[in-house]
């Protein structure tokens, strides 16, 4: 599985105008909506179970970065985007440190594997130095999808 | 030094994803033994037991055969608890 497999580029938002986690989830969740991978009336739920879901636990692992993630009844299809936060969030991280870059994840609640290898490419990327650094100067949407190409064909 | 390590099989149906992959990291913190766990299969891999990342990024789903290693004092109470981690199912169904 590769990045660009399910990283909706038009929902790619290399500035985030949101200041805290939760507004910066509806903010990514609104733009994968818009983007045609989520219907709108499912938004708010989707939403509400995303955020629940921090509040069981920070997706915030460390180093900048913040991964949350649902299985939901109302996702069709594995979608995923990435957002970008200059001033950085407040994810509740485990070492406490604000949170510059999302990865943002939305799995079908049936397809437990399909969800693993996702965020199993998710995560050997963002344990990458270089691809750390280089996302977080990725001002672009253009750049960004850039990356992710990159990082897919494993540069 | 001691070390100890148990062979386990994924048992959960949603596979070893983020909750229980922290649940797992939780328990092995509290030892001062180092903890590794293996994968064999097709893809094997090995993770830090002490890595939230390394752990997901396992992605063991159901039916996976892990090998737990640990290698300090306390090795084997923290093979044993880790192991019953994944025997209890880490709390999630049934």
């Amino acid at each position: 599985m590769k990045l660009r497999d399910f990283i909706v580029t038009e929902a790619i938002t290399p500035e985030l105008a949101a200041a805290d986690r939760d507004g910066a989830i509806r903010e990514l969740v609104n733009a994968l909506s818009r983007a045609g991978a989520l219907p709108a009336e499912a938004v708010d739920e989707v939403v509400g179970a995303l955020i629940k879901r921090e509040q069981n636990g920070s997706t915030g692992f460390g180093k900048g970065v913040a991964v949350p993630h649902v299985k939901h009844a109302k996702v069709k299809k594995m979608s995923g985007t990435v957002g970008r936060s200059v001033n950085g969030l407040d994810f509740a991280a485990l070492d406490h440190q604000p949170v510059y870059s999302v990865f943002l994840l939305l799995s079908p609640d049936n397809q437990p594997q399909q969800h693993l290898q996702a965020m199993n490419i998710v995560f050997s990327n963002l344990q990458k130095d270089t691809f750390r650094r280089f996302l977080r100067q990725s001002t672009s949407r253009e750049a960004i999808a850039d990356l992710l190409d990159e990082a897919d064909q494993g540069k | 030094m001691p070390s100890a390590s148990k062979e386990i099989v994924v048992s959960n149906k949603l596979g070893l994803h983020a909750r229980p992959a922290m649940q797992f990291v939780d328990v092995a913190n509290q030892f001062t033994a180092s903890v590794m766990v293996k994968k064999g299969g097709e893809e094997p891999a090995e993770a830090d037991g002490k890595s939230v990342m390394q752990m997901i990024i396992l992605a063991a789903e159901q039916g996976t055969p892990l090998r737990i290693e640990a290698e300090g004092d306390d090795a084997q109470a923290a093979v044993d608890k880790l192991a019953a981690l994944f025997e209890s199912k880490f709390g999630e169904e049934d």
